[in-house]
């Protein structure tokens, strides 16, 4: 492990810690933009997640130490994502820690803690919520997997600066399959991160919520973890993203200071990135929750369509 | 060379974006999209065909690729646009076979073209020749989407993109047919949306619905 | 090549004119008058064809050879007399209203432009145009098939639309896969669509592919053949268009499809160099031939009934096609002349029938010979011609194809002789219920044209008994030419 590496490791994760709250309020303020609402301020996510570690945080008489530890736990799951998404660099020393699987695993790590601690309290909703929440994750995992192993075709790689590496600084090249990647991508993200074609993140209706059902019961510091933890999952889809699909302009081993002068890149693409996402959610209106399986089963199809384009006759 | 390299690739994302937007077709419950979604495919058509003319230097297929355009981008979707306007249909496509289950086979559908076309692959020595396989599937697609499809808009979609699928099966092993057939395969294509057009007024004059499940009654008996 | 011009531009004319004047009083004499000068045309191309030989013109799109000579010239027949019994048959369909003069001018102008269709496909020594042609045929007659507007012929006008568009395009892809393998050996002066092109160097064409575009092409082809199990638009399209329409259908569409499926053939058994296209028009041929018997049994409507009857017959020509060799070619060939002849006099009788009946119901058809003596004659005449009665001419081809069967495929031949004895005793029953009995019908407003019904029957009869040698001369040149 060289100096330089231990620094982009480090300021990766702080750049995601601290650019989290901020990608989610962009997308929040072109939403509004896009509605012809008056947009919510940048940092309004900063400011709440300071008012909610101020606040106390109350918990249920028959809540068990589950419901305590989750927060902590989901946003330990996040955080360690973030580190392993190149997004500045791929010269990380975190990343042989996790390839591309085990990073779909820490997802359903915290999927699975989430679910538990929503249950753990016995109100309805919230199991309601840890069901569909579930549902969401079995039929969207193997289909982020099928859009990682398309990748992992091209490259002959699981891991995910190996990934990166091969596409960035290889010759250019156009893959159909990753088209295809593309698509079913985008669709599985707008599931796992509660966007509006599957679930409204900014509504508290009870038939329609999803994620909201699984955290009513979280107040305080806890809610702040969970909300953290929640832009955290945001940012590192985008990541994700934009490391399989536009991955230049990131820095390579040994040229340190590019680490640096990626900053911006990544925030330009970023903020693409949220543009775009709230334009789809403007766009589309959110469907009834029995249809959210035929949406990811497409995503699957289209995840395994791909892989199938990649052994085309001859190509 | 760099270019050529480039150009070979594109082709093959073209063709991809068709395969894509046939499955699209396949998924789509609003007769609206479904539209949409065709005119797109034959734009994609276009894009992929004049890329092989202008790689290949074949001048007929530029030819081709505007009859395709006029026909299958401006003027079939546009009679599909005011039939379902003065019909007032937007929103009714009803499947046959839930939608999930109808990708599922779409992919063993697939998976059947990609062999079916090996062996027209190794003969082929046009340089879209690895897209054949596409082709072939797009046509499977169409085919199945006429099937599982009860109402008679999505139904002549479906033949429409088969007609797509097949074009561009030609462009890709060939460069194309020769040019008198090219223009009486337009032709007859033309005619018959026109004649299904007619036709989709009667039958709604004669059953109150685009229903192609009232069209059971003769049977053997 | 003059000859060959007038022949396909007249219908195409005829069409053109009777489109303008179509719903006018005498257009069902303009129509058999532009039929007979295409009859003309079509007889004096055949005469120089004897004489002359093959003619390719026309830069060579277009060729006419024994095969597809005596085909232009059947259809150039029964297209004539089919104007001839359509003309009194449209006039009681008009005075009944069921058709507006609209629909006759439609009516009118399609059946010249399907007539030229046909000619065009079995003209066209280009397997493009030919497709082309093929699909102009499928439009033109769905069209026809339409012209009553009822929910019936809609709904039968929809499906023969829909299957057959979805076979055509089997056809075309057949096609480009057959361009395929033709580009690499012939090249890319074009001209690797012509058939005579094709047939030039078919053995050095790449046997996997060719194997597969025949499949396809088969299959495409096929469903407009009607074999089983592509057939469903068959009956619906008989038994619901106009029955002159029944007739050309049955008569020469099928014709038309089945000689496109044996031009494809004589490629792919060149190229392939094995029994595949044979055994695959071997086994579609077989199925139609049994499963259409099972239909037949189960029909109500008359004209349904017959319409399977031709499933039957088209399976029985694809069989002995696929048997192959001069003999069993042979007999194919004069299978077709016979059927097309006779099945369209069944059907323009069972037309006056159903018109005076007021029903296609066979239940409710009964005492035709009481009705009209000739209507009643011809029927039971043309059915016993069709289930293969000797003399007539049904017998004679039938016999060859079961002997011939016999020899080469011999388990095939119980398979035959049962379904056939099956037809038999069920038509038999049948016609026969509707053509004695009583009746207490009145005559129609305007006199049945039998002239088409005993002209055809008598041909078949002749062809049963006696067959001119220059015809013979002819069939055989055209079944060496398709060889097997």
């Amino acid at each position: 492990m060289s100096w330089s590496g231990l620094f982009s490791q480090l300021l990766e994760i702080a750049v995601a810690l601290l650019l989290a709250p901020l990608l989610t309020g962009w997308v929040n303020q072109c939403r509004a933009w896009l509605q012809n609402k008056s947009a919510p301020s940048l940092m309004l996510q900063y400011r709440m997640l300071r008012k909610l570690f101020h606040k106390e945080s109350v918990v249920a008489e028959h809540a068990s130490p589950l419901f305590r530890a989750a927060p902590y736990i989901v946003f330990g799951c996040m955080a360690l994502a973030s580190g392993i998404i190149p997004t500045l660099s791929t010269d990380l020393p975190l990343s042989p820690a996790a390839d591309a699987i085990a990073l779909v695993g820490l997802f359903a790590f915290a999927r699975v803690f989430i679910s538990l601690a929503a249950m753990d309290i016995g109100t309805a909703f919230g199991t309601m919520g840890a069901r569909r929440e579930m549902l969401i994750g079995f039929l969207a995992e193997p289909a982020l997997l099928m859009v990682l192993f398309s990748a992992s075709l091209i490259t002959q790689s699981t891991s995910l600066t190996g990934i990166v590496e091969t596409l960035a600084h290889g010759k250019f090249t156009i893959y159909p399959s990753m088209a295809f990647a593309g698509v079913a991508f985008t669709l599985v993200s707008l599931a796992e991160n509660a966007r509006v074609p599957v679930d409204n993140p900014s509504t508290h209706l009870e038939l329609t919520m999803i994620h909201e059902a699984l955290i009513l019961e979280y107040s305080g510091r806890h809610l702040a973890l969970i909300e953290w933890a929640g832009s955290l999952k945001m940012f590192a889809y985008s990541c994700i993203g934009l490391a399989l699909f536009f991955p230049w302009g990131m820095a390579e081993v040994d040229a340190p200071g590019a680490t640096i002068l990626a900053l911006p890149v990544l925030v330009f693409k970023l903020a693409i990135g949220g543009a775009l996402l709230a334009l789809i959610e403007t766009v589309s209106a959110k469907m009834r929750i029995f249809r959210v399986p035929e949406f990811l089963a497409t995503a699957f199809m289209l995840a395994v369509i791909g892989m199938l384009v990649h052994f085309l006759p001859g190509a | 060379m760099m270019m050529q390299a480039y150009l070979i690739q594109s082709i093959n994302l073209f063709a991809s974006a068709l395969l894509l937007l046939s499955f699209a077709m396949l998924s789509q419950r609003r007769i609206l999209t479904l539209i949409h979604l065709f005119t797109l495919q034959g734009a994609a058509l276009v894009a992929a065909t004049v890329v092989v003319a202008y790689v290949t230097d074949q001048h007929h297929l530029y030819y081709s690729a505007a009859i395709t355009l006029v026909t299958k981008v401006f003027v079939i979707p546009l009679l599909l646009h005011r039939l379902i306007d003065r019909l007032n249909i937007k929103w009714d496509v009803e499947t046959l076979i839930n939608i999930p289950t109808t990708m599922l086979i779409g992919i063993l559908l697939v998976v059947f073209a990609f062999n079916l076309a090996l062996p027209i692959v190794k003969l082929s020595s046009s340089i879209a020749h690895s897209t054949l396989g596409i082709a072939l599937a797009c046509v499977l697609l169409s085919f199945m989407m006429m099937i599982t499809r009860a109402k008679a808009v999505p139904q002549v979609i479906g033949f429409l993109s088969m007609e797509n699928g097949l074009f561009f099966a030609a462009t890709a092993a060939t460069y194309g047919m020769p040019m008198v057939v090219e223009f009486g395969i337009a032709f007859d294509v033309l005619v018959g949306v026109f004649i299904l057009g007619v036709f989709m007024f009667q039958i709604r004059e004669q059953f109150d619905s685009l229903d192609i499940r009232h069209l059971e009654k003769l049977k053997d008996d | 090549m003059e000859y060959l011009l007038l022949v396909l531009v007249i219908p195409l004319l005829g069409g053109l004119v009777l489109a303008l004047c179509g719903h006018r009083d005498y257009a069902p004499e303009v129509n058999v008058g532009v039929s007979l000068c295409t009859l003309v045309a079509a007889g004096l191309l055949t005469s120089h064809i004897i004489d002359g030989g093959p003619i390719l013109v026309l830069d060579r799109q277009f060729l006419v050879d024994p095969l597809n000579v005596f085909l232009i010239a059947l259809t150039a027949l029964v297209g004539f007399t089919t104007s001839v019994f359509s003309r009194p048959y449209m006039r009681v369909e008009r005075d009944r209203g069921k058709m507006s003069p609209k629909r006759m001018r439609l009516y009118h102008s399609m059946y010249q432009m399907f007539i030229f269709t046909m000619l065009v496909a079995l003209s066209t020594n280009n397997l493009g145009i030919l497709w082309v042609a093929m699909e102009a045929a499928t439009l033109t007659t769905v069209l026809l098939v339409s012209v009553y507007r009822t929910a019936a012929s809609l709904e039968a006008a929809w499906k023969y639309f829909i299957l057959c568009g979805v076979g055509i395009a089997q056809a075309l892809l057949g096609t480009i896969l057959l361009y395929l393998a033709a580009d690499k050996v012939i090249g890319a002066g074009g001209g690797a669509l012509l058939w005579t092109n094709l047939d030039a160097v078919k053995t050095m064409l790449e046997p996997n592919v060719m194997a597969l575009a025949f499949v396809f092409l088969l299959l495409g082809y096929g469903t407009k053949v009607g074999l089983v199990p592509v057939h469903n638009w068959l009956p619906d399209a008989h038994a619901e268009g106009p029955t002159p329409i029944s007739a050309v259908l049955s008569g020469l569409l099928l014709n038309v499809a089945l000689y496109a499926v044996l031009r494809c053939k004589m490629l792919a058994d060149g190229a392939l160099q094995n029994q595949l296209p044979g055994r695959l028009m071997i086994g579609f041929g077989l199925l139609s031939v049994v499963a259409a018997v099972f239909f037949l049994a189960r029909q109500k409507d008359v004209k349904r009934m017959f319409a399977y009857s031709s499933i039957e017959h088209m399976g029985l020509m694809t069989f002995a096609f696929g048997l192959g060799g001069p003999v069993a070619n042979f007999a194919g060939l004069l299978h077709m002349t016979v059927h097309s002849l006779i099945k369209s006099a069944i059907f323009f009788a069972v037309g006056h029938a159903t018109q005076k009946a007021g029903t296609q119901l066979m239940a409710n058809i009964r005492g035709v010979l009481k009705l009209s003596p000739t209507v009643g004659w011809g029927m039971l005449l043309g059915t016993l011609a069709i289930l293969g009665m000797p003399p007539f001419g049904v017998f004679a081809s039938e016999f060859l194809i079961i002997t011939t069967a016999m020899r080469y495929l011999p388990w095939a031949t119980p398979l035959l002789l049962v379904a056939l004895g099956v037809a038999f005793a069920v038509i038999f029953v049948r016609v026969q219920e509707m053509v004695f009995g009583d009746s207490e019908l009145k005559p129609l407003e305007h006199s049945p044209a039998l002239l088409p019904v005993f002209v055809h029957l008598g041909l078949g009869l002749m062809l049963g008994l006696y067959i001119p040698p220059y015809l013979v001369g002819w069939y055989q040149q055209a079944a060496t030419m398709i060889g097997g």
